[in-house]
């Protein structure tokens, strides 16, 4: 079981009508290992995120999360995942501590009011806690929504574009965040667009091309130069 | 197999025709009109039929997530729509010489008119939501609801309004019709069925091309 | 509006009475059931509700609360400006208005909040819900219609019981049909 990676992906295809999104994609991502997807727009790493998370069916091949099959046993899945999206899946007419108690009751646990504060807390959304959301920024629900999983401690983070929107302390709290997160032995899948600071949390770096990983490559020592002259390299021959 | 179950309906209508205007008498007081019957009975009994059937494959479709379930469901819907629409249509044609009008608010018409709107609703759905896979889904549920609730239509307004000649065949009580009346819907029912698993067959394996082209 | 409608003879008031008291509720009931899982569209979170991990049945039963809910408020607020407006005294029979409300809301919004599941994502939600919905709700309609006639009408309840004994069959095979293919909605 210890050397079952956390994420297995083998063989993934998915077409949408005629559209083939990803054609034959592999990749696998190990406990305490943090694993970057670059891609251009349309690439297909939303999708494959959304693929992990239970949210689309393949058409064809697997996808394994914490040792359960996507397509087949998706209920096991979901309790083992955090998913952080584009979209916030926050209620704009709930404050945020409502919010917060609402979504992680349903995902079946019992936080404390001193575990929410203290969740929020750390989100630093402590003093907006008891504002609607309707009047928040997207940052600011960008944080509400990263605030659920410092409480489910999940085993799979998958996160698309998790640091878009956040300011800098927001992003210097989500870095820590991501990274104690891998050293509790945590998972991590992590679309990005940007080859800044946002990389130094990942350990690999796969770059997704033509629906497939183009290149599959530990970070190392490469600087963000290196990551845009391999990027390029990877995505200009891709349709 | 297909094709051999088309000539079997063939030969089921031929014998149904010969029972309903060959063997079958003249009816009393009726007349001639009453003849109608041989096809306004059993239309509705296999369009009901149909309806089971499209209950039991959304069931099984919804645990087995085989297409050709929901491929099922839908061509047996569609195949029941049209023979519902022939019991209303020759029920119509029935009451203008005998009620003395096309249309009455009959407790029998009216919940007949009523499960031909639900499962046209079925066909709107499946219409109206983009995704196959999650139109199907759909479509299931809304077939698994539909059928216990035939039951609650017709109870129900039978109870409201009734006008109706009492059902003149499953009567508690036995039939009150001679039995050659009686032997003729049920070779129109044999049939109407079998033409009906026909058409369904026909209607299934169009809708399984579709999807295959589809992808 | 309706006493236009009707004309001003009080006979035939009583008469088409509970025929327009449902058809309030119907309309107020369509337009609240209709928006169910219309806050769920605002940032995804119809995707939310489905990564939580657990039995999704819960969430049927807590979106048809709410909606039972709201609609019983809805209808004792039109019950009561029926009897203000139209001057008659209901007090006699509240309690069998009462059961009959009751069951005839569960009926109507157990499948309500099935279906609204099942339209909110599609671009033609406000007419195909209530087309999809109307027809099917037929039996809980007529029998809410009839036994609120006879509950008014002062008759004993067991001249109406089978009216209640449908509605409570419809209001079961509505719930268990709605808590057991809900999970079935509520996916990818």
């Amino acid at each position: 079981m210890t050397s079952e990676p956390r994420i297995r992906v083998t063989g993934l295809r998915k077409t949408f009508g005629s559209h083939r999104v990803l054609d034959g994609l592999d990749v696998d991502v190990r406990e305490g290992e943090a694993v970057a997807l670059l891609g251009a727009n349309g690439a297909g790493k939303t999708t494959l995120l959304k693929i992990l998370a239970t949210l689309v069916r393949p058409t064809s091949g697997t996808a394994i999360v914490a040792g359960h099959d996507c397509a087949k046993d998706a209920e096991r899945v979901r309790h083992e995942i955090g998913l952080v999206a584009h979209a916030s899946y926050v209620y704009e007419d709930l404050t945020a501590l409502e919010n917060l108690r609402f979504w992680t009751t349903l995902a079946g646990l019992r936080p404390s009011a001193a575990a929410l504060a203290s969740a929020l807390g750390s989100v630093e959304l402590d003093r907006a806690a008891d504002e609607r959301v309707r009047t928040f920024s997207a940052g600011m629900k960008r944080r509400l929504s990263l605030a659920r999983f410092v409480l489910a401690r999940p085993q799979v983070l998958l996160l698309d574009e998790p640091f878009a929107g956040l300011d800098q302390r927001a992003k210097k709290w989500l870095e820590e965040h991501l990274a104690s997160f891998k050293a509790r032995g945590g998972a991590i899948l992590m679309a990005t667009h940007s080859f800044g600071r946002e990389l130094a949390v990942a350990d690999r770096i796969a770059i997704l091309a033509g629906g497939a990983i183009a290149l599959d490559t530990p970070r190392g020592a490469l600087s963000a130069d290196d990551v845009q002259r391999l990027y390029d390299l990877h995505t200009e021959d891709a349709p | 197999m297909t094709r051999t179950l088309g000539w079997l309906a063939l030969a089921g209508l031929v014998a149904g025709l010969v029972m309903a205007f060959g063997i079958a008498p003249r009816e009393l007081t009726q007349g001639n009109v009453q003849r109608i019957m041989y096809i306004h009975v059993p239309a509705v009994w296999v369009a009901y039929l149909g309806f089971l059937v499209a209950c039991g494959a959304s069931i099984a479709y919804l645990f087995t997530r085989r297409t050709d379930a929901d491929q099922l469901a839908h061509a047996v819907v569609e195949v029941g729509l049209v023979f519902l629409g022939l019991n209303i249509a020759s029920g119509s044609i029935w009451g203008k010489p005998t009620w003395g009008t096309w249309w009455t608010w009959d407790a029998r018409i009216t919940s007949v008119s009523i499960v031909f709107l639900i499962y046209l609703g079925y066909l709107l759905l499946r219409q109206a939501v983009d995704d196959r896979e999650r139109a199907a889904r759909y479509a299931a549920v809304v077939a698994i609801i539909a059928a216990p609730n035939i039951f609650l239509v017709h109870q129900s307004v039978n109870w409201w309004r009734t006008l109706h000649q009492p059902a003149s065949l499953l009567k508690a009580g036995g039939a009150t019709m001679p039995v050659i009346l009686w032997v003729g819907i049920v070779v129109n029912f044999i049939g109407f069925g079998l033409l009906a698993a026909y058409f369904v067959a026909r209607r299934a394996a169009l809708l399984h091309r579709e999807a295959q082209a589809a992808g | 509006m309706f006493q236009f409608a009707v004309g001003p003879d009080r006979e035939r008031l009583a008469g088409t009475l509970p025929g327009l008291l449902w058809l309030g509720f119907i309309l107020s009931g369509l337009l609240g059931l209709g928006r169910t899982f219309v806050v769920e569209r605002e940032n995804d979170c119809w995707e939310g509700l489905l990564l939580a991990p657990g039995d999704k049945s819960a969430i049927y039963l807590g979106k048809l609360a709410g909606n039972v809910l709201l609609m019983l408020v809805v209808e004792v607020l039109l019950i009561v400006l029926f009897t203000i407006f139209f001057d008659i005294d209901l007090s006699p029979a509240i309690p069998a208005l009462a059961i009959v409300v009751v069951l005839g809301t569960i009926g109507l919004a157990s499948v309500g909040t099935l279906f609204a599941a099942m339209t909110a994502g599609v671009r033609a939600r406000e007419l195909l819900f209530p087309v999809l919905l109307l027809p099917v709700q037929v039996p809980v309609l007529l029998a809410t219609v009839k036994a609120t006639e006879a509950g008014l009408a002062g008759e004993p309840l067991a001249a109406y019981a089978h009216w209640l004994q449908l509605l409570a069959a419809a209001d079961v095979i509505y719930l268990v049909a709605g808590v057991l293919t809900f999970e079935f909605i509520l996916e990818p």
